[in-house]
């Protein structure tokens, strides 16, 4: 009996010690004053994790990076940055349950997290409600604005639209016919939206658009209608998802719709990351969007890369999604040192403004809570990566964009009281 | 002309991959009656099996055979989704027969487990437990029934599991030290690349056709015509159709009804490993590719009619030229000038997504007339 009382207590000596060090991250350098604790909550089982996972990775590592450096500086007092990680299990409701959980039962006074414009849009009530502030990190379709949402991704104009811009007027298919190919969920209808507003403002043409439902992998239909639509040739603007990307891009392939006979395709979704899993034997040639690439031959990037390989190993790849996660989480150190408190309003009352030298280039948060980011167009080249071709300078944020009907002349603001979510221009 | 065959090639290379993918469910759910939500999974395990495959004919010894690896992974296929089927039906299903409930559920958790055991184990692991699997149920059938008989059999069994068990862990640790790919677990989707000589197109008659898509074709219709021979020639065959006929009466003619199940659930459960060779030459291969295929392998069964082949593959044929007329607008390339609200609504349908929505929608309206599908069968289920 005695015995083994001691050994259960000796378990559960052994699975706090496990808890404490599974869910304290960091370093382990210098002394601090005090902990916070930050949530980070992306999908760690289901689809999405095989996204989700890298950024949880990106934000420990930036995380660490902070810890090593000496933690946050508030008041004078010096704090560990420590993590609470929640599964999202790529299922919505479980997104705003998990955020309900870590802003009322652990007190985080951040959550970095979200991928999929579903998991914000479910997210997105539960911040609001509470006052609490969230931190989301992948490009999307914009039309939102929410005070308590901060968004490091891109908007459609810091991706999408250099990007028809270039194919129209630079690419080998310049002033060629378009088609729009994507995922039938909100975000490539949203940019399909935007790109035919804009393409007909170039004076092109988009000669078809089809949507693949999610899950389905059957592509015949789309290529004999982008051969029949296109039949000398044009270019494709692709919005699909994960892994229908892979169907499409071996079957067009096998089709005979490539670069060398005059079809160039433009990607939205697709990064290094993706690039490894589709094999870049099938997407040599064609041409993609990011704000950040991992070809960028800069300190800044470099670096960025080289912590990523040596923290979590020599075979994985950073790409755009990454380094948004990384900008946000010392975008959020700096803003919480510059209001000096942890409290919610303050710290976004200092975060409009913030500037950091991110892997990119020069990021800075614009009223509207989104970034002014540098848009590049790369083609894929036969090692996996981007060959940078075109950079263009820094792009502000349009939060509503100013191509689709439905939010023309409309802004956002936060730091003007009688502006706020959506004002006229 | 170029048009009609265009179309018509399409539309077989649509349907053929339905095809192939329900005709294990045809017999699995046709034949016996046992709705096996996990067949989606045991497609997965086939393509899994492809890509372990092509990673090990990529090894020094193997290499000068690359370009045949695909014709090997289509055997390794059967045989592993066959086997990991026979250890279901041996351990879940078995207990379930004449429980469509239960049995639904049942195999429904057993595609959340397979979905899983992708994800968190190595691949090299899941090969050496298979082996063991394979050699573990296979072993003790292979010794005379002398030796069988002079032993007690149950110390046989025992050891020939341990020595299934040993072999497992000595090829799971040999494909993870020579394959390093496949020594870690990832779920990440992972992807086939056709050998060369599969790639790019053919022309037949002036019309280009993609060599994968043929390729599909082919394993469709040997995978078709081999298991109607088999159904229809062979001995077990015969039994398997008496057994779905009438399974008492078989059981009284001395027909051993647990053995005709285990062999009719392993041969649905190998052909969907086939499936699962055929799809990964399409796209990419993870844990949820077969859950994309699964309504459309139950569609094709129920409009085929319930324990029908020829119903089946008259079903998927059709559901895949339906879905090439209506999802790629092939009506208003045939008729250019038809009138106009005709050919928005044409338009409007023109699209994957809204195609889905008609087929499904005519399918509806089909069985409203027809609730047994196109050829009802007469027997009787495992069931009655």
């Amino acid at each position: 009996m005695r015995i083994s009382r001691r050994i259960l207590a000796g378990l559960a000596t052994a699975s706090l010690a496990v808890t404490a060090t599974s869910c304290g991250g960091g370093g382990t350098s210098g002394s601090f004053d005090d902990t916070v604790t930050v949530g980070i909550l992306h999908s760690l089982s289901g689809t999405m994790a095989i996204s989700e996972s890298t950024l949880v990775d990106t934000e420990k590592m930036a995380i660490e990076e902070i810890n090593a450096a000496g933690g946050v500086t508030v008041g004078g007092k010096s704090y560990k940055i420590e993590y609470i990680v929640e599964d999202g299990a790529s299922d919505w409701p479980t997104f705003a349950e998990k955020s309900k959980k870590l802003i009322d039962q652990d007190g985080v006074p951040v959550v970095f997290g979200g991928w999929t414009s579903a998991s914000r849009k479910a997210m997105l009530p539960v911040y609001e409600s509470k006052d609490a502030f969230l931190y989301y990190p992948i490009q999307y379709e914009a039309q939102e604005c929410s005070n308590n949402i901060f968004y490091t991704g891109a908007t459609p104009n810091q991706q999408s639209e250099p990007a028809t811009d270039f194919m129209y007027k630079r690419s080998p298919a310049a002033g060629g016919d378009f088609f729009l190919v994507g995922s039938d969920y909100v975000f490539p209808r949203t940019s399909n939206t935007i790109t035919k507003a804009q393409v007909k403002q170039l004076g092109g043409n988009v000669v078809g658009e089809d949507y693949l439902p999610l899950g389905n992998t059957e592509v015949a239909p789309i290529i004999s209608k982008i051969k029949k639509a296109l039949p000398d040739g044009g270019i494709i603007i692709n919005t699909l998802n994960g892994d229908q990307n892979v169907a499409f891009f071996k079957q067009i392939q096998d089709a005979g719709i490539t670069p060398s006979s005059g079809y160039y395709v433009m990607n939205y979704s697709i990064a290094e990351e993706e690039i490894s899993t589709i094999g870049p034997e099938f997407l040599e040639g064609h041409y993609g969007a990011w704000n950040y690439m991992m070809s960028i031959d800069t300190p800044a990037s470099k670096k960025f890369a080289a912590s990523f390989k040596k923290r979590w190993g020599a075979d994985r790849v950073v790409a755009d999604p990454q380094e948004s996660a990384y900008n946000m989480v010392y975008l959020w150190k700096q803003a919480v040192e510059d209001a000096g408190t942890f409290d919610d309003n303050a710290v976004r009352e200092a975060l409009v403004g913030q500037t950091f030298d991110a892997p990119q280039g020069p990021v800075e948060v614009m009223p509207n809570h989104h970034l002014s980011q540098t848009v590049r167009i790369g083609e894929i080249n036969a090692e996996g990566g981007f060959t940078i071709l075109e950079e263009t300078g820094v792009v502000l944020p349009q939060a509503w964009n100013q191509k689709h009907p439905s939010s023309k002349g409309f802004a956002c603001d936060w730091t003007d009281p009688s502006k706020g979510e959506k004002y006229k221009l | 002309m170029e048009l009609l065959l265009d179309s018509l090639f399409n539309g077989v290379a649509i349907g053929s991959v339905l095809l192939v993918a329900a005709l294990g469910l045809a017999i699995v759910f046709g034949l016996m009656g046992v709705i096996n939500l996990a067949h989606g999974e045991l497609m997965m395990l086939g393509a899994y099996t492809t890509y372990v495959t092509q990673l090990i004919f990529k090894l020094p010894i193997l290499k000068p055979f690359y370009n045949s690896y695909i014709i090997v992974s289509i055997f390794l296929a059967f045989i592993v989704s066959g086997v990991v089927g026979i250890l279901l039906e041996k351990t879940i299903i078995r207990k379930l027969y004449g429980s469509p409930l239960e049995t639904l559920l049942a195999t429904w958790g057993v595609s959340l487990i397979l979905q899983q055991f992708v994800r968190s184990v190595p691949l090299a692991y899941g090969t050496g437990l298979v082996i063991s699997l394979i050699i573990g149920l296979f072993l003790p059938t292979t010794f005379p029934s002398k030796i069988k008989e002079s032993i007690n059999f149950k110390y046989f069994k025992f050891s020939s599991w341990i020595f299934a068990a040993l072999s497992g862990v000595l090829t799971g640790s040999v494909i993870s030290s020579s394959v390093s790919k496949l020594s870690r677990a990832s779920a990440r989707n992972v992807d086939v690349t056709a050998p060369s000589w599969m790639r790019g197109q053919v022309e037949i008659i002036g019309t280009a056709f993609p060599k994968t898509r043929l390729m599909i074709i082919v394993i469709t219709l040997i995978s078709v015509v081999a298991i109607t021979l088999f159904l229809n020639q062979s001995a077990w065959g015969m039994r398997i159709r008496a057994v779905t006929q009438n399974r008492q009466m078989s059981d009284c003619l001395g027909i051993s009804t647990e053995k005709v199940d285990i062999i009719t659930f392993g041969i649905g459960s190998g052909l969907a490993g086939v499936a699962g060779v055929a799809v990964s030459l399409l796209g990419s291969v993870g844990p949820n590719v077969g859950g994309n295929y699964i309504v459309g392998c139950f569609m094709v069964v129920v409009l085929g009619g319930v324990g029908n082949l020829l119903g089946t593959v008259l079903a998927s044929f059709g559901i895949g030229i339906m879905t090439d007329l209506i999802g790629a607008g092939r009506l208003l390339s045939i008729w250019p000038d038809m009138p106009l609200p005709l050919s928005n609504t044409i338009n409007f349908f023109a699209t994957t997504s809204m195609a889905r929505v008609m087929i499904f929608a005519l399918i509806v309206i089909f069985l409203q007339f027809k609730p047994t599908g196109l050829f009802p069968q007469k027997g009787r289920m495992v069931e009655n």
